[in-house]
Parts: C-alpha cells; sequence; structure tokens
C-alpha cells in the first residue's frame, strides 16, 4: 500500500502533466494562426437586372461574414449594380437567395462602399493595394496589416483568365497576381483566401506566386459555373450553384465552430455543381485541416480580462468652467431674405478678374503690328504721332 | 425634438413626412468642441474642419407629382443633391467642397465623390441660406446635383444611425426600409445651419433636421383600401417616444375640404387639435403627443388609423399655385430643345420665380435661341446670369428671375445640340442615357390666408423650415423632371473587330506578297524510304528489276 501510493501519484502526476500538456496544446492551437484582425473584401462585378445572382451571391457572403463578427469597418463591400431598390424588382429593398423568398440576404443594416460606377478595375486594385487618394474615407479604404487575415470574395462573369467588370473591361490573372504580390511586399496581410465564382473561375488562381494565398473557385478551366434556380416571382436565376452551397455550409458555422477548409474544399461535389470546384494551397504555409473556417470568416478579437480596479479621474468640474463662454452678438442676428427680388435685380455682374491678353491675341496683335510697321517702315513714325 | 406629419393626398396616396430636429448650443465655428452628446460627431466634425456655414443634402427616389400632390414639405430632386454655404474663413472654397463631398459619401454609402467641377455649380440668385446669415457673397455656395445616384437601403443605414435614439425607440422604430422603398417617392435629406437660439437671437445655436419623406401609393396602385393605419404603412405602431427627445408628436392632417364636416375619422382620439397656416393655407391637425402618459395607458402600442366617413367620389383637386414641367424635344441624335413649362394658377396676383437650370457640358446650349413667352408674348427676364460650359470642365448655368402673370402658363425653351464623348468617357451602359438635372425654381408664392409670425419653438418642425420675412407669402422651393437624353453612342465592339479584321487582311494580303517575293524552289531528293522499301529494293536490284 505504501508502495502503490506513490506508484499512484506518480501515475496521477504523469496524468496531470498530460492533461496539462493536452490543454496547453489547445491554447497553443488557438494562437497558432497568428493573425490579429480579419478583413474582407466582396466583389460583384456584373451590371443589369439579369445578373440579380451575382448581387445575391455577394450579399450572402457578406452576411455571413456578418454574422461571423466582421464588423462593417473590416468589410469593403462592392456592389456593381443595384439590385433591391432596382425598378424592375416586385419587392424593393429585398435581395433573395432562396426561392419562394426564404431568406432576405439584403437586410436591413446593409452598407456598401463602392456602389454602382465606382466598382472599376483601377479602384478594386487600388483597394488592394492601398493607393488610394488622400481624400478617399476610412470606410472605403482596406486599412490592413501584416497581422491580417483577409477574405477577398469575387463574382461575375469570367472566362480562362480573366473576370469581366461592368460589362466594359476585365481585369487577367497575371494583373491580380501582381496585386497579391504587392500586398505580400508591403506586408498588407498574413494570410489571404481568394474564393471566385465564375466561369472557368479556376484560371484567375493560376498564376498567384505571392505566399500564404489560398485560393477556392467553382469550376475548371473549360468549365462554365451554373446558376442555382430561377424564381418566378422575380423573374432571375437567384444564386449560382456553388455560392448557394457554400451558403448552405457557412450557416451552420457558428464564431466557436472548429470546422476546417477541407470541409470547405467538399463543398459542392459535382453531382451537385455540375461544375468541379478546385483549390489551390500550395502556397499556403499551413496545413488546410489546421486552418479553422472562423480564421477568414469570422473575427478574433484578443480580450484581455483583468480583475484589478482602475480609479478614473473625479476631477471633472475643472474642466467644465474652462469652457469657453460663447461671444454674443450686440445686435440680434437675423437670417437671410430668401428671394430679394430688388437686390437680384439690381445686382451688379460680377467684375471678372482682369487678365493680360495672353497667347494667341498677343500673338495677333503682334503680327498685326509687324506688318504695318515693314510696309510703312519706321521713319514714317513721325508722320504719325 | 421629433414629429411626423401624416397627410392624405388626393388621389388616396399618404404622404408621411418625418423630421428629427437635434439643437446644439453650442458655436461650432469656434472649433475645440470635444464633448458630443446628442449631436452626431461625424457631422459635427465635418461641419467644423471644412469651415461650413450650411449643408443641405438630399438622396430622392422618385418624384414629387407637384400637380397631383400640391406642394411638397420640403422638395428634392431626384438622385442626390448636395448645396453648401461656406464660412469666409475658408481658404480654398473649391478643394474643401470636394473633401466634403468625399467624407459625405463616405458617411452616407452614396457614390457623392463623383461630384467634381463638372456638376458643381456656383448659383448667382437662388439658394440664400436658410439660416442666420450677415452676408451673402455667393462664392462661397457651391450646389451639385447627381441624377443618377440610387437611394437604398444602404444610405438609410447611416441616415439613421445619427438620430440620438437611433432606429430603437420613438418615431424612427417605423423607419424599415422594405415598407419605406417600396413607394412613389422616398426623400431623405440632413440639413444642418445655425440658428437663433432665443427669441432675442443674440447667440447661435447649431441645428441638425433629417428630415424623410415618403408617398405610400398602396390605394393607387391597386393593393390596398383608402382607409390607412401605420401598421399598414410602415408594418409597425409606435411603443413609445424617444427619452432624449423634448417633443413627440404625430399630426395628422383632417382639414376639411370645401369647409364641410369631416369625412374623415381618426382613431384612437388625439390629445390636441392644432390649427397652423401651412404654405398658405389654414389646415387643421390632429395631434398625438407621444410623451403625454395619457396616450398610452390603454394599449402599449399606438396605431394611428384614418378611416373616410364617406366615399369620395371625383373630389376636386386643389391645383397648387405653382408648378412646373419640363421635357426634352426633338428628334435625332444631333439636337434637341428643352422646354419648362411654369403655371401660376392664382387668380389674381403675380410673382417672381427665379428658375436654375444646371445642364451637363455635352449638351451645348444655344442661348440665341432662349425664349420666354407668356400668354402668346414675349416675357423679358428681370435678371438673366448664364454662364456657358467648358468641355470637361463646368456645365452650362443659366439663372431667370421671371415674372409670372396671374393664372397663365410660361414656356421657357432653349436648343442644344448633342456632343460625342470621348470613348473612355462613356459610362458602362452608354445606351440608357445621360441624365439633365431638375431644374430649380424658388418663388414666394402669395399665400391664401395671411400669416403671422410664429416663434419657432412652439410650432411645429414642419412649419419653420423656410424663414419667412412677411405673412403675405411664403418661400416655396420646386423641383421639375430630370430628363434622359440619348447622346450618339458608339459600337464598343467596333475596336475588337477592327482588330480582326485589319490582321486578317495584313496577314493574308502581306503574307501572300512575302511568299511570292521570297520564295525558292528546289529539288528534292526522293526519300529512301522505311525498312520494308528497302529490303524490297535490295531483292530488286538482285533480279534486275527498277527499283521502287
Amino acid at each position: 500500500m505504501a508502495a502503490a501510493l506513490p506508484a499512484v501519484a506518480l501515475l496521477l502526476g504523469c496524468c496531470g502533466a498530460a492533461l496539462a500538456s493536452g490543454v496547453q496544446d489547445q491554447a497553443e492551437q488557438f494562437f497558432r494562426s497568428g493573425h490579429t484582425n480579419n478583413w474582407a473584401v466582396l466583389v460583384c462585378t456584373s451590371r443589369f437586372w439579369f445578373n440579380y445572382r451575382h448581387v445575391a451571391n455577394t450579399l450572402s457572403v457578406y452576411r455571413s461574414v456578418k454574422r461571423l463578427g466582421i464588423p462593417d469597418s473590416h468589410i469593403v463591400l462592392m456592389l456593381a449594380d443595384d439590385m433591391a431598390c432596382n425598378p424592375r424588382n416586385p419587392k424593393p429593398a429585398t435581395v433573395f437567395s432562396h426561392k419562394n423568398m426564404e431568406l432576405n440576404v439584403y437586410g436591413d443594416d446593409v452598407e456598401v462602399d463602392y456602389r454602382s460606377y465606382e466598382v472599376t478595375v483601377e479602384n478594386f486594385l487600388r483597394v488592394l493595394t492601398g493607393r488610394i487618394p488622400p481624400s478617399t474615407p476610412r470606410s472605403k479604404r482596406l486599412l490592413s496589416d501584416d497581422r491580417s487575415n483577409i477574405l477577398i470574395y469575387m463574382t461575375g462573369h469570367g472566362g480562362n483568365g480573366f473576370l469581366k467588370f461592368q460589362d466594359s473591361e476585365e481585369i487577367t490573372n497575371v494583373e491580380l497576381a501582381d496585386a497579391f504580390e504587392q500586398m505580400w511586399q508591403k506586408r498588407r496581410y498574413n494570410e489571404l483566401l481568394f474564393i471566385i465564382d465564375t466561369c472557368q473561375g479556376a484560371s484567375m488562381y493560376e498564376r498567384f506566386y505571392s505566399p500564404n494565398i489560398m485560393a477556392l473557385a467553382s469550376s475548371q478551366v473549360g468549365e462554365d459555373s451554373l446558376s442555382h434556380q430561377p424564381d418566378l416571382g422575380i423573374g432571375v436565376h437567384l444564386m449560382d450553384r456553388y455560392t448557394f452551397y457554400v451558403l448552405e455550409f457557412l450557416e451552420e458555422i457558428h464564431p466557436a465552430s472548429q470546422t476546417n477548409m477541407n470541409d470547405l474544399f467538399q463543398v459542392c461535389p459535382k453531382s451537385l455543381c455540375v461544375s468541379t470546384p478546385g483549390h489551390r494551397t500550395d502556397l499556403f504555409q499551413r496545413d488546410p485541416q489546421n486552418v479553422l473556417i472562423t480564421d477568414f470568416f469570422g473575427s478574433v478579437r484578443k480580450v484581455e480580462i483583468t480583475t484589478e480596479t482602475i480609479s478614473l479621474d473625479r476631477d471633472l468640474t475643472v474642466f467644465e468652467n474652462e469652457l469657453p463662454k460663447d461671444e454674443l452678438a450686440t445686435e440680434p442676428l437675423k437670417y437671410a431674405d430668401q428671394l430679394p427680388v430688388a437686390q437680384i435685380i439690381h445686382q451688379k455682374p460680377k467684375q471678372k478678374d482682369w487678365h493680360p491678353p495672353g497667347g494667341f491675341i498677343l500673338g495677333l496683335w503682334a503680327l498685326i503690328i509687324m506688318v504695318f510697321f515693314k510696309t510703312y517702315g519706321i521713319k514714317h513714325m513721325k508722320h504719325i504721332f | 425634438r421629433e414629429e411626423l406629419l401624416l397627410r392624405p393626398l388626393p388621389a388616396g396616396d399618404v404622404a408621411a413626412a418625418f423630421q428629427f430636429r437635434t439643437r446644439w448650443d453650442a458655436d461650432l465655428r469656434r472649433g475645440a468642441v470635444s464633448h458630443y452628446r446628442l449631436f452626431p460627431k461625424a457631422l459635427g466634425q465635418l461641419v467644423a474642419a471644412q469651415g461650413v456655414r450650411e449643408l443641405h443634402l438630399a438622396l430622392t427616389q422618385g418624384f414629387w407629382r407637384t400637380q397631383s400632390w400640391g406642394q411638397p414639405p420640403l422638395g428634392a430632386p431626384a438622385g442626390a443633391e448636395l448645396w453648401v454655404w461656406f464660412q469666409d474663413s475658408v481658404p480654398d472654397v473649391d478643394k474643401a467642397w470636394k473633401e466634403l463631398s468625399n467624407v459625405l459619401s463616405g458617411i452616407f454609402c452614396a457614390s457623392l465623390n463623383f461630384i467634381d467641377s463638372t456638376n458643381t455649380v456656383t448659383p448667382t440668385a437662388s439658394f440664400k441660406p436658410l439660416g442666420l446669415a450677415n452676408g451673402t457673397d455667393h462664392r462661397l455656395l457651391r450646389y451639385a446635383v447627381l441624377p443618377r445616384e440610387v437611394v437604398c437601403t444602404e444610405n438609410l443605414t447611416p441616415w439613421k444611425k445619427l438620430l440620438p435614439c437611433g432606429s430603437k425607440a420613438g418615431l424612427a422604430v417605423l423607419l424599415k426600409a422594405e415598407r419605406l422603398f417600396h413607394s412613389s417617392y422616398h426623400s431623405q435629406a440632413v440639413h444642418i445651419r445655425p440658428i437663433c437660439r432665443d427669441a432675442s437671437c443674440l447667440a447661435v445655436s447649431w441645428e441638425l433636421r433629417q428630415t424623410l419623406t415618403v408617398v405610400f401609393d398602396s390605394f393607387t396602385s391597386g393593393q390596398g383600401k383608402k382607409d390607412w393605419s401605420l401598421f399598414k404603412m410602415f408594418s409597425r405602431t409606435l411603443t413609445d417616444a424617444c427619452p432624449l427627445a423634448s417633443d413627440s408628436k404625430v399630426y395628422v392632417d383632417i382639414s376639411p375640404k370645401n369647409k364641410e364636416k369631416e369625412l374623415l375619422e381618426v382613431t384612437p382620439t388625439p390629445t390636441s387639435v392644432h390649427e397652423a397656416v401651412v404654405q398658405g393655407d389654414k389646415r387643421t391637425y390632429a395631434v398625438y403627443d407621444l410623451l403625454s402618459p395619457s396616450l398610452f395607458n390603454s394599449s402599449r402600442s399606438l396605431n394611428v388609423q384614418l378611416k373616410w366617413k364617406r366615399p369620395q367620389d371625383s373630389q376636386e383637386l386643389s391645383t397648387p399655385v405653382l408648378h412646373a414641367q419640363r421635357y426634352v424635344s426633338g428628334y435625332g441624335l444631333q439636337t434637341g430643345e428643352i422646354s419648362t413649362l411654369i403655371h401660376n394658377t392664382h387668380p389674381y396676383r403675380a410673382f417672381p420665380v427665379i428658375l436654375l437650370e444646371t445642364v451637363p457640358w455635352y449638351l451645348r446650349l444655344y442661348v440665341h435661341t432662349l425664349t420666354i413667352i407668356t400668354k402668346g408674348k414675349e416675357n423679358k427676364p428681370s435678371y438673366i446670369h448664364y454662364q456657358p460650359a467648358q468641355d470637361r470642365k463646368r456645365p452650362h448655368l443659366l439663372e431667370m428671375l421671371i415674372q409670372l402673370p396671374a393664372n397663365s402658363v410660361t414656356k421657357v425653351t432653349i436648343q442644344f445640340e448633342r456632343a460625342l464623348l470621348k470613348w473612355t468617357e462613356y459610362t458602362p451602359d452608354p445606351n440608357h442615357g445621360f441624365y439633365v438635372s431638375p431644374s430649380v425654381l424658388s418663388a414666394l408664392v402669395p399665400s391664401v390666408i395671411a400669416m403671422k409670425d410664429v416663434d419657432v419653438e412652439e410650432s411645429p418642425l414642419f412649419a419653420s423650415l423656410f424663414p419667412s420675412s412677411d405673412g403675405s407669402s411664403y418661400f416655396v422651393r420646386l423641383y421639375t423632371e430630370p430628363l434622359l437624353v440619348n447622346l450618339p453612342t458608339p459600337d464598343f465592339s467596333m475596336p475588337y473587330n477592327v482588330i480582326c479584321l485589319t490582321c486578317t487582311v495584313v496577314a493574308v494580303c502581306y503574307g501572300s506578297f512575302y511568299n511570292l517575293l521570297t520564295r525558292t524552289f528546289h529539288v528534292e531528293e526522293p526519300s529512301r524510304g522505311g525498312l520494308a522499301k528497302r529490303l524490297a529494293n535490295v531483292i530488286r536490284k538482285f533480279r534486275g528489276v527498277p527499283p521502287l
């Protein structure tokens, strides 16, 4: 018995150590991905009412991403046309993803950063690389740093090696790869997940060469991505197949779920999607098995809980006395007269600033004077004056 | 203060106008303000940083039919309209204007960053400041309209976030996007201006008014009955007032027509009845004060319902005193004519109106063809200001002060020629057409009943936006329709076609010539053939027969 006790103690100690190392393992896994914030850039590139499904695709990804925790300030949403308030929409301010109008992905709390004509290749590349004109508001910028995980989702009409923007311009896979390389060189991302839902989508990720990029596409080169189902009330196809099944998959994810990327790769088999979804993970350093869905679709906030008390400054009275008193006018101010007819009629025309005559007029006069003197000669000047 | 005005329109539609007013007793011009309570910080910082004296931004979807609905409570043109008066201390007004429009486009999720010099004008007589002003140097005013702008939930969401109570309490709970955009007219606006702090008007306060006007057309589009209720219109009812509001009221217009006894009945019973002279006409309002404790005694929610007692048969529509239409005429893709018809239906009073037209540079106006005809005779404007356009830099600006005789129709016509744009300047959908922004009519319309000076704090909000100077007329600003004009559009597939054709022709012709000139012919040894053939030749040589 006496000998058994230390043996039991040793065993318990070992178990304890094992358990502790198990807990530590779990804790380590929580921090393994190495990112501190999440961003999302969601782009729909097609215009016109019959491309309703592309806007519905983008909005359903927007909805999932917002639901899983990424705030609006970290989402750059680009929609190339307005479907919700389109005059052809029988139910205004809604965009549905399921037929029979089950799920309104437009919702009540949507913030679109780039609208209609602003969605151009130039703006998209400027957002990615950060070369934005200085007066752009914050909500239109991608302010990521080297610890951000970015999700980029693009949908629209595409072909072998290009994606069509708004029926008038294209972005090629080479340009996209170069933009990602610029982002890598400026350390604008920690890891990047690129999802594309267009025809021949796999051609868009063929040319990537920067590290830490994982890419998914809805179809291989030579295949078309197909749309899911039309709604007879609205009259157009509501969603594309790949994004429809991705949405169904994401609806089951909650912020604490442990599903990893391998499940996302299996989302739409050929039997459901008709096209073969593809993915590319060779540039990614971690094993997709270890990458959580919420690493890209959700948002990680590190919260530190402290139990010590912090005392706030109670000295507010001093501050209040320092507020400057407003100056009072000496005589009452008045409102402007809205239509002062007499004043308008007698308004003097604004004096245009006098500019010295330039260019053409000066040259013309110089020519005239030269011809004059050539004709009559300088010595005749005294007869004139 | 918050307020909702419900007005049944003659055709059976209902107009609902929300106004939320936040008054801040501080002087934003002084800067160094750091404590924001009810006034939203985003707008306060913007006003202080850009040196703004007055700001008016309106986003509208639809068109207010003045002829059938009467004067609008607050007019707004279709699309986005932004006009700003700057302080005289601003060094570079154009730069401040550009930065202001960019910041506002971020706040309101609208493409206001498309406002640049090609659609900004500086009016010289219209758009006088609505707030306190000691001088009106029009060089500090900028005005721009984007007629193509779409208004949807993403514009409503940040607008709602600027309200002190958000959309969680008070009248703003009624603002649900799905019902608001299912309407024939939706207009939301933000107005910031300095006002008198009290009656003596010695100190300045800043006022932020957020207005939202909606016209529901469920009756005229055949989807509902003429009786309406708050629940039918908004799919919500009121539960309480905003706790931060000093005043929270719902006004229902129950003015009797033709001085008959009431044709309509509102339930539940209103807390009071208010009479006011609004837009020159005496109107009666049933008032529901959400802050009075008696209102929510019986039930937790307030659902105002209106029933028509007698069926309305061919009710005479009282035409408003001033209304206007605009249209473009002509044929082909080269020339055209813009015509504006201004109606003055007052039986005996004439009044002046300022017409402001902004035409984009690609419609080249010919001012020598400008004609103004009233009752068959030429009508010379008392004041005319024309600023011609510069290609790709500035639009046309035409401002005229026209006297409208009583009971007349004035027709203003001007001819234009369409320009050809460079192929990169076309929008992705050029065959839709190009919009011409609505023209603005500002007038002091004589009122039927004399109005007395009202105290700004006591009167309802809808009566106090335009400062009235004298009691005999009231100020009205109307907008006409935007115009849609087709420009000559090239075939955008032509570059591709041309490249294919040219390359084919060059390849065929040049290739043939090159071959003809450089191809040489030489004799070639026949090949020895495969193994079988060689063996056969060897056997044949032995036999003495000629080889294969």
